[in-house]
């Protein structure tokens, strides 16, 4: 087979990275989002098909292979994967991008005596490890194998700056001696690095940390197109790794964190740590019967959609809901805080997967002032999102962040699962305030009763 | 390439990287993120390169779980996004086919496809 001149190589490679930054862009505003990705697999599979026509290959049919293993594990999950669920698949996804960048440095190793390449290998490996490790923890918290609190011990930053030096010393080590062994210890410091790292971030705080490891592989990805002088990757990593900064800060501020607080939070105390404890102070709850004649006999009715109602996947119901109270003539609509569900924007993901209109779904900026003229908020499964604290208790965790203002609305209703606090763990005033009454149980089922009960009235 | 024109590239890319989401809405930070998650998935291109140069088991081993590894990224990473992206246009076509006025209320636009 003959190859492919090597101009026309970076032809097609500066195409598929021209590809890459159209697909960015497209996916930052929601009309061209869709395309916008295609546009992004497209380039992916140019850069594919150009490499095998102008590479050197051995081995072809073992590389298609296992090609076709990626291929038949990753698509089927994630055409199949639960919408809720999807948070810790793009952490799966952003892991095995980390690790597969670190096994291409440690293997490269070996074909290169340069020492400027090297320190691209050291930093490919050990940021590579990093991120695998790191998504791998938060894939475990968020699939809750593990606990979703920040886990802390005593001991936890010299433990951290330790495992750091030592890294540091090693890939030192490595960049003079370029042996294979110390480059393998450099990725199991690595990979204890990342699994400290996320460690103690609090479940609340995890959507960030998703991203911002999202933005260590782009980076590592970068350092590998050093090493294998390739323009592309070179070109694709850093985009992803610029791109995936600027959204980790616009995550942090949606939520009214910092990175650095996020991340060094724990270490010093201050992170999303709180308690299981369950509260023995009195509330008001109520059958699903009373909250339907609340509804029902309302003039305006704000939801306020959160987690809760996604895991219990009773978003379909939370949609007929609506339309049921909109036969009766109720205004209703959906308030969408910015990081409700588990990720920025994954709220509205679900309910446009339960085909509520676009029109319904209103950001927080918008909504805000009309909790006022609401006669009922319904909070379904959110908690954090609507809890006073973050504008009065500066000593809260999630003091701060900005809120939906559920509590001017002229009744709250809370559908819990238990009185549990939500996942940043912190207790909510407002379910003891006089307008709120509470419904307890799974949030699809609660709906679903509430449902009957308002076509019964 | 030599090291001066990479790093002019790289510099380059950080800051296009910086201004094409400068100005995403906070609806589309998740698929955003996967999107570009599954754009790093392009090491795929550095595996295979690594695996065709390879000449001993072990060394071919360890390149082909990189390109299983990067493969699932990539691909995954794309359907994923695809995915969820599907999503926004399927509730765009509810509106755009059920609703004539815009800022209609939920019952018109949606009732007819569900008599419920």
């Amino acid at each position: 087979m003959t190859r492919l001149d090597p101009v026309w190589t970076s032809l097609l490679y500066l195409a598929a990275a021209v590809f890459f930054i159209l697909a960015l862009r497209g996916l930052s505003s929601p009309r061209t989002a869709r395309r916008g990705n295609l546009i992004g697999a497209f380039g992916a599979l140019l850069a594919v098909v150009t490499v095998f026509l102008s590479a050197r290959l051995d081995n072809i049919p073992w590389i298609i292979g296992a090609i076709a293993v990626g291929t038949a594990v990753a698509a089927p999950v994630a055409r199949r994967v639960q919408m809720t669920q999807m948070p810790q698949l793009v952490a799966l996804f952003n892991g095995v991008g980390g690790g597969a960048a670190a096994l291409v440095a440690l293997l490269e190793l070996s074909h290169t005596a340069d020492p400027w390449v090297r320190v691209a290998i050291v930093f490919t490996l050990l940021v590579g490890a990093v991120s695998f490790a790191g998504s791998g923890v938060t894939f475990a918290k968020l699939q809750e194998l593990m606990t979703t609190r920040p886990v802390v011990f005593p001991g936890l930053p010299v433990v951290m700056a330790a495992v750091l030096l030592a890294a540091v010393g090693t890939a030192g080590a490595v960049v003079l001696t370029g042996s294979p062994a110390l480059a393998v210890l450099l990725m199991v410091l690595g990979l204890a690095a990342g699994a400290l790292l996320v460690l103690p971030v609090g479940g609340a705080d995890v959507p960030i940390v998703i991203s911002l490891l999202n933005a260590f592989t782009g980076l590592a990805v970068a350092a590998s197109g050093v090493v294998l002088g390739n323009v592309l990757l070179v070109v694709a990593g850093t985009l992803v790794g610029a791109s995936g900064s600027i959204l980790t800060r616009a995550m942090a501020a949606a939520m009214g964190r910092s990175v650095a607080g996020i991340l060094f939070g724990a270490f010093k105390g201050g992170s999303t740590a709180g308690s299981t404890a369950v509260s023995e102070r009195p509330v008001r709850s109520s059958s699903a019967e009373d909250v339907a004649v609340l509804l029902g006999y309302a003039q305006r009715v704000i939801i306020v959609p959160g987690y809760g109602l996604a895991v219990a996947q009773g978003q379909h119901t939370a949609a007929e809901l609506a339309l049921a109270l909109e036969a009766r003539g109720i205004e209703v609509d959906f308030a969408i805080h910015p990081v409700a569900g588990r990720m920025p924007g994954h709220m509205n993901v679900l309910l446009a997967e339960a085909n509520v209109p676009y029109e319904s779904l209103k950001e927080m900026g918008e909504i805000n002032s009309e909790f006022r003229m609401a006669d009922v908020a319904l909070v379904v499964g959110a908690n954090d999102v609507v809890n006073p604290a973050a504008k009065t208790s500066s000593g809260s965790p999630i003091y701060g962040m900005p809120i939906l203002e559920v509590a001017d609305a002229r009744q709250v209703i809370f559908l819990k699962r238990s009185m549990r606090p939500g996942f940043a763990g912190i207790e909510n005033e407002l379910l003891y305030e006089p307008q709120t009454s509470l419904l307890f149980g799974d949030a699809k089922d609660s709906l679903a009763k509430v449902l009957g009960a308002v076509k019964a009235l | 390439m030599d090291g001066m024109s990479l790093l002019t590239v790289t510099v380059l890319a950080v800051f296009v990287g910086f201004e094409v989401v400068s100005k995403v809405s906070s609806t589309l930070h998740t698929p955003l993120m996967s999107g570009a998650n599954a754009i790093h998935g392009i090491i795929l291109v550095g595996a295979i390169i690594v695996a065709g140069q390879a000449a001993e088991p072990w060394i071919l081993a360890v390149a082909l779980l990189a390109v299983v590894l990067a493969t699932a990224n990539l691909v995954g990473g794309f359907v994923v996004t695809d995915r969820m992206l599907h999503m926004f246009r399927a509730r765009k076509d509810v509106a755009s086919g059920g609703a004539p006025v815009q800022g209609a209320p939920l019952n018109q636009s949606t009732g007819k496809e569900d008599p419920k």
